[in-house]
């Protein structure tokens, strides 16, 4: 078999604004971030398709003390995409310091950005964001 | 398949060391090997537990240097690695190669040095037990990934987030209380409520106190089939149940409060001992954070869902409860060199056992249960250990 979705063509989509992810032929359900099989059925009937880029928070963190690299505050959430997968990313455009339980059950859409590569990383990174809607 | 039995355990004292991953291994190892009348010649096998020492060492092939350590050439020696949990997987495959019946005496042993690299570096690399490519570069760390569990825990089970935070403190109170019996661990001093909340925040919710320690540490345990134990030692802590169970990153799982690996792991090891969460009179858990540590008291059956928090401020948990969650003060206040962590957990139950625990004793402890969590919640191992006299 060969991995339909590498993670070199997922970023590369990104990088043009499309969030991919893969949907299976057999049963319907959407797979991100990308595996060689379904999530539900494990079937390898899948094909490459952009998904809306719109969910909703589900749980988050403040960090405060960063690894390497990173500079804190800044927030991790993890959201469930509209079409039914979960993603993690960072919460852009609230103040970090502020952020409460209310945030769970916001509804986001999907950006990313860009991290310069570091000596344990596999070249450039990039990170989903999450914009919160209204 | 075969009864196996620990018949010695060592472990170094955890905390922050000047000496290196292999000196330290050496260390437990060899009190390990004489507490059980064995010599390192006498080993079949060597099983290690190192999750990251290529990283803060520049040491690979960690085992079979190890092995070397102590004068051994020619045997198999391995490297397990599954983040925080690498241990617990080294005795649960020696325990799986003693009782097909392929060996009699295999070395489990884990080491881990930490506190070389200081905190941000530490972090990076706890931050690579994540999925590399789809995780890490959200800057996700280990604390971080707990303490989305602690808003998903409240938000699930509507408790409110005030509530949670004084439970989990008490998790940290009462470790702590613990470790100042216990002369191996890092942190032998007392805390308070107000400590907990007063101290910085790491990954909101959680403050510094509600976080083990970055440490340094070494722990082994010899492992031999029955007949072979009965020779060495007229006290065999007899291994009786096994578990382990995997899981992906965060984005694969959706209920951070009902952990796939725990539960697959707890479920195997109680159905191999043929035994209940009733039947447990001891835990050794894995509180990395003390949220995790509520969480884990529900996953391994001892409460019900949602009521781990609340069965702390019981005292459900804690000396002279229902059942006693981390007697040697735990990851919290022991400390927690990852790789080292699970066989350590197994030295506490072993000594538990033996009723040589001194001022931290459980009275009457017969059966005891270890757990260990790797990641992103995402490899778990569990021991369970019977009192063999």
């Amino acid at each position: 078999m060969e991995y339909k979705l590498i993670f070199n063509k997922y970023r590369d989509a990104l990088k043009e604004n499309k969030l991919l992810g893969l949907k299976c032929n057999q049963c319907g359900a959407y797979t991100a971030p990308p595996k060689p099989i379904c999530s539900a059925c494990s079937s390898e009937d899948m094909e490459i398709v952009p998904l809306s880029g719109k969910g909703e928070i589900q749980t988050f963190t403040t960090i405060f003390v960063p690894p390497e690299g990173f500079e804190a505050p800044f927030v991790v959430a993890m959201v469930k995409l509209d079409e039914g997968p979960w993603v993690m990313g960072n919460v852009e455009g609230v103040d970090p310091n502020s952020v409460t339980m209310d945030i769970i059950g916001c509804r986001v859409t999907v950006g990313y950005k860009e991290l310069p590569a570091d000596k344990i990383s596999a070249g450039e990174r990039i990170a989903l964001t999450f914009s919160l809607v209204g | 398949m075969r009864q196996v039995a620990v018949v010695g355990v060592g472990m170094t004292k955890f905390g922050v060391s000047e000496k290196s991953e292999l000196e330290m291994f050496s260390e437990a190892a060899m009190d390990a090997l004489n507490e059980s009348n064995l010599k390192p010649k006498d080993i079949q096998a060597l099983f290690l537990g190192n999750a990251v020492g290529g990283l803060t060492e520049g040491q690979t092939i960690i085992a079979s240097h190890a092995a070397a350590e102590i004068g051994l050439q020619g045997i198999p020696a391995t490297r397990f690695e599954g983040a925080c949990a690498s241990g617990t997987m080294a005795v649960r495959d020696a325990f799986m190669w003693v009782a097909s019946g392929y060996y009699d005496v295999v070395l489990a042993a884990g080491t881990e040095r930490q506190t070389v690299t200081g905190t941000a570096f530490a972090t990076r690399i706890m931050n690579t037990g994540a999925h590399s490519f789809y995780e890490s570069a959200t800057g996700i760390t280990f604390p971080g990934m707990f303490a989305m569990m602690a808003h998903m825990y409240c938000h699930k089970y509507g408790i409110p987030l005030e509530k949670l935070k004084k439970q989990m403190a008490m998790v940290a109170v009462k470790n702590h209380k613990m470790g100042v019996l216990n002369p191996k661990a890092q942190f032998r001093k007392e805390i308070t409520i107000e400590d907990v909340f007063n101290s910085m925040m790491i990954a909101s919710p959680l403050q510094l106190y509600d976080c083990c320690p970055i440490s340094d540490g070494a722990a082994a345990a010899v492992i031999a089939s029955a007949d072979v134990a009965k020779k060495l030692t007229d006290k065999p802590a007899y291994i009786v149940g096994v578990g382990q169970g995997c899981a992906g990153g965060l984005s694969t799982q959706r209920d951070y409060t009902r952990l796939i690996a725990r539960e697959s792991s707890a479920q195997q090891a109680y159905q191999m001992a043929g035994l209940t969460p009733q039947d447990i009179d001891i835990c050794e858990l894995h509180d990395c954070f003390t949220v995790a540590e509520i969480v884990a008291t529900e996953g391994l059956g001892f409460f019900d869902f949602g009521d781990g928090g609340a069965a702390v401020e019981r005292g459900d948990t804690q000396m002279g409860g229902k059942v006693v969650i981390n007697p040697s003060g735990g990851l919290k206040s022991k400390g927690h060199p990852v790789g080292a962590t699970g066989v350590a957990q197994v030295y506490e139950i072993v000594n538990q056992l033996r009723g040589s625990c001194g001022a931290r004793q459980v009275e009457g402890a017969k059966i005891g249960i270890t757990d260990t969590m790797g990641g992103p919640f995402a490899s778990v191992g569990n021991i369970i250990l019977r009192r063999g006299w």
